[in-house]
């Protein structure tokens, strides 16, 4: 049988999303979970050029960076698929999946930094959530219709970790009345089953930021 | 009839990349060129997002983004494939087209712009880069293996624009620490495809020599 490891971390967003497409279609693996102040040398072998995490292993194989696992877990097991198959929709998926690795994380940077630095970063954050609201999210459940695809996953952090950021900033970041498209939608995803049973403990990711 | 449209500039290393894959495609495009300090009504329409340039139109639709734009164009033109078949050899082409954009340019981009410790640090970064990228081409004549892929359509600011970087703000970036790398660059310059689609060497020194000054005016 062919084996599947997920070299993760449970702070990461992009491990996550690793995690929610195997799950998505019902893939096995083995999660190895990384302690990124003392990498493995499991990772370091699998990930000699940027020693990161997520690293997927299939059948002894390494494949890095997390928006290209998403691509080969989708072409190895076309099941339950996330990207459509018309090649323009999929074009407009891969835009967005590229728009939230180029221009996501900046939201991640809220917490790490302060006063006129963190001010600044926090109406970037804006402006990134605005485009995603008027462009990117129609008026249907998720990015590329009614069914989840590789497109939320990419952005599914957003559906998280705001909350987090909410409560140490003690002001709100997504409002429902300022993006009302991006608030339903994070309702909708989180309540996707193999999304709700994969998501990190609130409590725990509350303590590490504060 | 299907009509391929492209908005460009002349010099764009993006816009390269999208012309050289259809050019090795065989597929008939009107090139429309783009002054960013003028963008027209239409690019902003078309990516009202990022307002950059290249575009890819196709059937009056738009395509943003170079390495998007690429894999639109292999999946709808099957012939003269940039990626392999088999889904490892197109997550590795992938992997290093992602390194060249997220890693590498912005790098050289540092250097260039940079001045001291700085453009010292940003060196250092893109030779370490490129130390890997020289290992990929280990046993292989192109990054995509006996034809041009992805990969080397991604790195083909190498052959074109380095020797631009060179000349213009002394960083040296290929020498003989990367042997594999200069074999590469006249096998990809010289290809028949890529060499018809060539931004002028002197041409983009004068205009990367303007640039230069700006980011470092004379004292």
């Amino acid at each position: 049988m062919e084996q599947v490891q997920l070299l993760g971390m449970w702070l990461s967003p992009y491990s996550y999303r690793v995690i929610w497409a195997l799950q998505l279609k019902g893939i096995a693996y083995e999660y190895i979970e990384e302690d990124l102040s003392n990498k493995s040398p499991l990772l370091l072998q699998c990930n000699p050029v940027h020693k990161k995490i997520p690293v997927l292993i299939h059948s002894g194989k390494p494949i890095c960076e997390s928006s290209v696992i998403l691509e080969y877990i989708e072409e190895i097991w076309p099941q339950n698929s996330l990207l459509p198959c018309d090649p323009y929709e999929r074009a407009i998926a891969r835009f967005w999946i590229k728009f939230a690795d180029d221009k996501g994380p900046i939201v991640w940077k809220i917490c790490g930094t302060r006063g006129e630095e963190r001010q600044k970063v926090i109406e970037e954050s804006l402006e990134m959530l605005k485009t995603i609201e008027e462009h990117g999210l129609g008026d249907k459940k998720f990015f590329g219709g009614d069914k989840i695809s590789m497109v939320d996953i990419a952005f599914g952090g957003l559906a998280y970790w705001p909350g987090v950021i909410e409560k140490v900033l003690g002001r709100n970041l997504l409002e429902a009345h300022k993006f009302p498209r991006l608030h339903a939608w994070t309702k909708n995803f989180k309540e996707v089953p193999e999304i709700k049973e994969n998501l990190p403990d609130f409590g725990r990711l509350l303590k590490r930021q504060t | 009839m299907a009509e391929v449209k492209l908005f460009k500039t002349w010099s764009t290393q993006f816009g390269a990349r999208v012309v050289w894959a259809l050019k090795l495609k065989g597929i008939q495009y009107e090139a429309i060129h783009e002054d960013l300090s003028n963008k027209s009504a239409l690019l902003l329409q078309y990516n009202p997002v990022y307002k950059k340039v290249p575009v890819l139109v196709h059937n009056g639709k738009p395509i943003s983004e170079s390495l998007v734009i690429l894999e639109y164009i292999e999946e709808t033109w099957k012939q003269n494939p940039i990626l392999p078949e088999d889904p490892l050899g197109k997550a590795n082409a992938r992997f290093w087209a992602k390194f060249n954009d997220e890693k590498l340019l912005p790098s050289i981009w540092s250097a260039f712009t940079k001045e001291g410790k700085e453009r010292e640090e940003a060196m250092g970064a893109v030779l370490e880069s490129l130390k890997f990228v020289e290992e990929e081409l280990k046993g292989k004549k192109f990054f995509g293996g006996e034809t041009i892929g992805l990969a080397d359509l991604v790195f083909g600011w190498l052959a074109n624009l380095a020797p631009v970087f060179e000349e213009v703000a002394g960083l040296k970036i290929l020498d003989e620490r990367y042997p594999l790398l200069l074999a590469w660059q006249p096998e990809f310059s010289e290809h028949p495809i890529i060499k018809d689609y060539w931004p002028p060497h002197d041409k983009l020194v004068i205009k990367y020599q303007a640039l230069y000054e700006k980011y470092h005016p004379a004292k």
